[in-house]
Formats: C-alpha cells, structure tokens, sequence
C-alpha cells in the first residue's frame, strides 16, 4: 500500500465515523425529547377537590340512597364538569360510604334490590352486600368508593378510589 | 457470519433494487471543484423533515380550532413535558429554513449553477421558495393570539389588494370581513394538508433534476479527477446538517417563544407586525400610499418573482468562476443591503408593543387573578425587600425569616398588622424590623400575605413590576372606591374588568388627565400622573381578565 492510498483510506474511515456519530447525536437529541413529550404524563392542574353532593340528614342507616352531583375533572387542555352519581349508605353505626354506579365486573350500571336487601347488577347477575362485598356472580372486587366527608349534614364527595383486588 | 450478511443484502437486492440504487446515489461522482459552498441544500431538506417531525408531534396536542387552537397550544406550552422544546424546535426550524433555503438560493445565483441546462432545477427551486414562505404565512395563524390574528389580518387585506384577483384571494382564504373559523381551517388546511405533499414532490423533483444533470461543474473540472458524492461530500453536508441542528436545538431552549393573549378582534391598541423576514415588504408598504399601494403589495413582489424564474433565461453566459462573476456578486449585495437596510428601518420605526401585550401567557399568571389590594401589597413586598429574609416557594433556601406560604392557615389581618407595626409584640424574639408604611399600605401588604397558598407562591416573583406598581397607584388613590376590578370595589363607575376590550390605552391615560373631555359629565376627578405612573397604571388595567374570576 502506499503512503497516499493509505493517507486516502485514513480520511475514508474519519469521514464514515463523523457521518454516523454525527447522525445518532442528532437523533438521540430528537428521540429523548419525543419519548419524554408522548409518553410523561402532562403536569397535572389541581382537580376540583370537594364536591358537595347533597343533604344526608334524611338518610336511614340500611337503605341506599342514589344521589348525584357535578363533578369537574380535567380533560386535556380543557376542564369539563359532568353529572357523577352515587350510591350514598349510612351505616349502623351512622358512618356514610358512598359507592361509584358502576359494577366491578364491565362496567353496567348495578341498582338496590329492596326485596333482597342487595345491590343487584342486570348484565350478569352480579350481588353486592350493603357493605360493597361480592355476594354472588362474576364481579371481582367489591364496589368501589368515593372519598367522603360530611360537613353539617352536607355529604361531601372527593375522588373515586377502585377498591382492591380481594374481597375481604 | 460477514458471507451470510452480504448473501442477504443480494438476495433482497434482486427483488427491490434498494441497495443498487442506494449505492448509486451515494457513489454519484460529482465535479472536483465541489466542497463545502454545496452544503445548503442538504441543510433545508434536514429542516422540512424536522419541520414536519415536529409539526406531526404538535398536532398531537392540538386542536385545530379557534379558541381550542390556543388552549390546547398552551396546553402543550405549560402541561406536556418537552412540549416548549417541540415548539422552539417548529418555530425556529422556520426561520432557519428560510435562512438557509436563501443562502442555497445566493450560492447557486453567485456560482451560476441555475445555467443550461439547469433552468428547470432552478424554476423548481423558486416555488419552492414560494411554497416556503407560504407556510410562513398560514403557520402564523395556527396559534390564534392576538399577534397571530392581527398579523393575519394585515397579510390578507394585503392579498385583498391585488388587481382584479384580490376578492378571488380574499374568498379562498375565507378572509373577506372578518378573519375567523372558516379563514382558520383554509390555512389550517393550506399548513398541513395541502403544502408537505406539495413539497415532497418539490424536493423530489428539485433532487432528480439535480441528479440529472449532476452538480453544476466550475471551469476547469473537465481537467481534474471527478470525486465521490459518498463520504467525500456526505461528510461535508453532516458536519453542516449538524452545526444547524446544535443551534436550532439550542435557540429551541434558549429563546422563549410567547404565547401572547388570545386573538381580540376588539383589540384596537394592538400593532400588528409580521415575522422577521416579511418586515421589509411591510417597510415598503409604508413608502407606497393610496393609489399606489398596489405597487409595493402586488406589483413589485411579483416582478421580483418573475425576475428569480427569467434568470437563466437572462443570463445565458458560459460557466466561470465566481470571482469573476461581478456582477451577479452586485445584485445579491445590493439585494442584501436593500433587504437589510428595510428590515431595519421596520424593526426601528415600528413602535415598541406595549407591557400589558406583550405579557407571556405561557408563563405564570396566576397573578391577573389578584385584588387591587393583594396586587398592591406585592408592589411593598417588593419595595421593601421582604424576600431578603422571607421565602415564598415551597422549601428554598434557608433565611432569616420563617417561609410565608401557609400564613392565612396561622394569623388573620389584625394579628399580621400588628406584626408589621411591632414584630416583637407578636413574635416575641423575632429579629424582624417595623415595616415602615402607612396603615393603607400595611393592609394591603397583609392583603397580599393573606393570599398566598403553597400553590401560588410564584405570584411574588411572577408579577410583572408594572402591574404591583399600578396597583399600588391603583390603591393609593381609592379608585376601588368607585371602580370594580376582579370582583371587589364600589359601583360608581364602570367595572374595569374588560376595559382593553373597550377602549385604547391611549383613550386610558387621555381620560386620567381630563376626564370632562373624554366622558362628559362624568363625577370623575382628574389625576395627574407622571409619566411612568401613567404607564404602570394603564398597563396594570389593560393586563385584567375581560372576565372576572369565579364569576
């Protein structure tokens, strides 16, 4: 070989190393950002905290009530307020728990069967105890539960917190 | 291992003729004379593709819509993790395609590479321009603030005028009256639907062109051993690919582009100005008036257009080299200079925007929301240097003075006027001194303390001065005795929620001096304000939401 095809092979191999270290800082540079931009979740603006759902001086422990209330929630760039409902229980020992309206097993929309004393889904036969336990069919977790606080009689709802997995 | 690689690359070479025809694109030979005055057309095709990566990832977030275009925009400014870099990186990409696509035009202009039998490369090279600058002006809108929307306004009632076409230009653009949803969804569609695959078939056709006739020789190559496009070349067009890249990454961090107020077609005092490289149109504008506007809009543009496409057809001297090249070195410094010298005549003569718009609401404004009062008590809290023992951000570092985020949960208005009168007689063994201000200031300083949450401490360090100061004015001369601002005050006058939207900033300071000539007849006195005073007050009413907050 001599000194000049070695002198152009030299300057070959530093061209294709600065082309290729060159083209993968740039798209490291582009792909880092892009990863960050789709997939972190955006920063999160406050929610609406306490919603005041109603009065619950009316309220008999044992009987569920179904009461509904305007909760805001944050849609992307947008916030948007929407009907929420509940099922409101005392219990005996005048505690108050609010159940989301919906079963634990797809989603339909259960009721209170005053016959059996049961929360009774239609779609596939799912019953709940007044304390939110699964009776019978195919639901998997009791139902789940907003976080409540009373204030004067007033029943005040915060988030709905899925309940867990067991059905203890 | 290496066999089996190269047994594959055939295999999948006869059935798609990718490789061959990679390689015969990269191992093009090109003249000896070519180097470095080449790269910049390597460069404006790297910035189309990150122009159209990060216009598809803004369009993730966005809605394109009026109203909901802004929202989201912000949303995606201020809530999306990285989203400020996406759209640094689209709005400066911008500029720098039209920077770099002009130097390309200049060095093919100065060299002659638009010569037989280029003149079609270079026609194409010319629309591309267009089509550039098109983008320009449709992307200008998409943000939907006021410096979008007035800008808009001025480059469509420009189209507007041109002879015979201008209401054609007007009704496709959907501009005819008043710019709004139906002019927002034609650019909207203009900006990402109708112009990239308009400029992929451009470029595409701009690039065999140029692979047809193969880059333009220089007198004398015909002698010398042609080079290799591959890596000779490719090297050369990375490093530059590259250099543009780093200094558009940084600007896209380093530059903060606003988002100035949502567009207010009400919004009289707002001047309208158009992005950089259009400022020197707008400065011609002003030298041409009534009947001869059309000159400067119409008429000149597209002679110039039409003299870039006769070019070649002018110019059907034989290839030489560029020191020799005279005069085309005269008509781009000519070019250059008129270019500059009109762009800074516009940058010099177009008055400054004023404070109240050009406040950026990508950034913090919890601090519109405030009360005259609280407002006002920033404006102390400032002047007396509270911050140099206080903090107001969540930990911070350690000081003198106890962290005041959480004060409304600890003491109420007498206990904190107490405190500033004698700092000892609440907190006894405080170091703190008596703040010096009268009753009516210390009040409003509670005011403000009184307000802080752990959420909104950066209502301290956000509040434009112009605003605590105008609050302060605001304050001192009892105007919430008969002015409503953000839900307190009297109801003598008018509510000063919604004022810009009303009247000028002008019509503002004028009606302080005299206020008989502005509304006759009105019980308000006069109030002779300094010059500066003038400023931070009207400027402090003009930066008030239209609505007022929680109503």
């Amino acid at each position: 070989m001599t000194e000049t095809e070695n002198h152009g092979q030299t300057r070959r191999t530093f061209h294709l190393a600065v082309i290729y270290i060159l083209g993968a800082l740039i798209g490291i540079a582009l792909a880092i950002p892009t990863l960050i931009y789709l997939l972190l979740p955006p920063r999160s603006r406050k929610e609406s905290g306490w919603v005041d759902a109603g009065d619950i001086s009316q309220l008999t422990a044992g009987t569920p009530v179904e009461m509904s209330f305007q909760q805001s929630r944050v849609d992307g760039w947008r916030a948007v307020t929407e009907k929420k409902t509940a099922w409101v229980v005392k219990t005996p020992d005048s505690k108050v728990i609010a159940y989301g309206p919906q079963c634990t097993h797809l989603g339909c929309a259960y009721h209170w069967d005053e016959g059996v004393k049961q929360f009774a889904c239609p779609c596939h036969n799912s019953f709940f105890s007044l304390d939110g336990k699964v009776l019978a069919g195919p639901a998997p977790r009791p139902l789940d539960r907003y976080a409540v606080k009373v204030q004067e009689n007033r029943l005040m709802v915060g988030a709905l917190k899925q309940s867990a997995e067991s059905n203890g | 291992m290496k066999k089996r690689i190269e047994q594959f690359i055939e295999a999948f070479d006869q059935r798609t003729g990718l490789h061959t025809g990679l390689q015969k694109f990269l191992y093009e030979e090109i003249p000896a004379s070519s180097g470095w005055h080449q790269i910049f057309g390597s460069v404006a095709l790297f910035l189309i593709l990150i122009q159209f990566f990060t216009g598809i990832m803004l369009a993730f977030n966005y809605a394109p819509t009026p109203g909901e275009a802004y929202n989201s925009l912000r949303y995606i400014l201020t809530e999306v993790t990285a989203g400020r870099l996406m759209r640094g990186l689209h709005h400066w990409g911008a500029s720098m395609i039209i920077v770099i696509v002009v130097l390309h035009m200049v060095q093919v202009f100065l060299w002659g590479a638009y010569k037989k039998p280029r003149e079609a490369t270079w026609i194409v090279g010319v629309v591309l321009l267009l089509v550039t600058l098109a983008y320009g002006l449709t992307g200008y809108l998409l943000p939907w603030d006021n410096r979008a929307y007035w800008g808009t306004v001025v480059s469509t009632q420009i189209g507007a005028t041109v002879p015979v076409m201008g209401p054609y230009v007007s009704r496709l653009l959907a501009s005819t009256g008043d710019i709004g949803v139906v002019t927002f969804a034609r650019f909207y569609g203009l900006h990402v639907l109708l112009l990239p695959p308009a400029t992929l078939l451009l470029v595409g056709l701009h690039v065999f062109l140029v692979r047809r006739h193969g880059v333009a020789p220089a007198p004398g190559d015909e002698l010398k051993p042609k080079k290799s496009f591959f890596p000779e070349q490719v090297f050369k067009d990375t490093v530059a690919v590259f250099v543009a890249f780093a200094i558009l990454f940084t600007m896209a961090i380093m530059v903060r582009v606003p988002l100035e107020r949502l567009a207010d077609p009400t919004d009289t005092s707002y001047i309208p100005r158009p992005e950089w490289y259009f400022l020197f149109l707008f400065q011609m504008l002003k030298v041409f008036e009534g009947p001869l506007e059309v000159v400067g809009t119409v008429i000149l543009p597209t002679l110039a257009i039409l003299a870039l496409i006769a070019t070649p057809f002018i110019d059907r001297s034989r290839i030489m080299r560029v020191r020799q090249r005279t005069l085309a070195i005269g008509i781009v410094t000519l070019a250059a200079l008129g270019w500059g010298g009109l762009t800074a005549q516009a940058v010099r003569t177009t008055p400054p925007q004023t404070a109240a718009s050009s406040i950026d609401f990508s950034g913090p404004t919890q601090w519109m929301q405030l009360k005259p009062a609280e407002l006002s008590g920033v404006h102390y809290y400032n002047q007396e240097n509270c911050a140099a023992c206080h903090n107001v951000v969540p930990g911070g570092e350690a000081k003198a003075g106890p962290n005041l985020l959480n004060t409304n949960k600890r003491h109420d208005q007498t206990w904190m006027l107490a405190h500033f009168q004698a700092p000892q007689s609440t907190s006894p063994g405080s170091m703190m001194a008596p703040v010096n201000l009268s009753a009516p200031q210390l009040a409003d300083l509670a005011a403000a303390m009184l307000a802080l949450t752990p959420d909104n401490g950066d209502i301290i360090t956000t509040t434009p001065a112009f605003a605590a100061d105008g609050a302060a004015l605001y304050q001192k001369n009892f105007c919430g005795g008969c002015h409503m601002v953000n839900g307190v005050g009297g109801k003598i006058g008018p509510v000063l929620n919604g004022l810009s939207s009303r009247r000028t900033e002008a019509w503002t300071a004028e009606h302080f001096q005299n206020p008989q000539k502005m509304s006759p007849g009105t019980p308000m006195k006069v109030y002779p304000f300094t010059q500066p005073e003038m400023e931070s007050i009207v400027s402090y009413l003009f930066t008030l939401p239209d609505k007022v907050p929680g109503q």
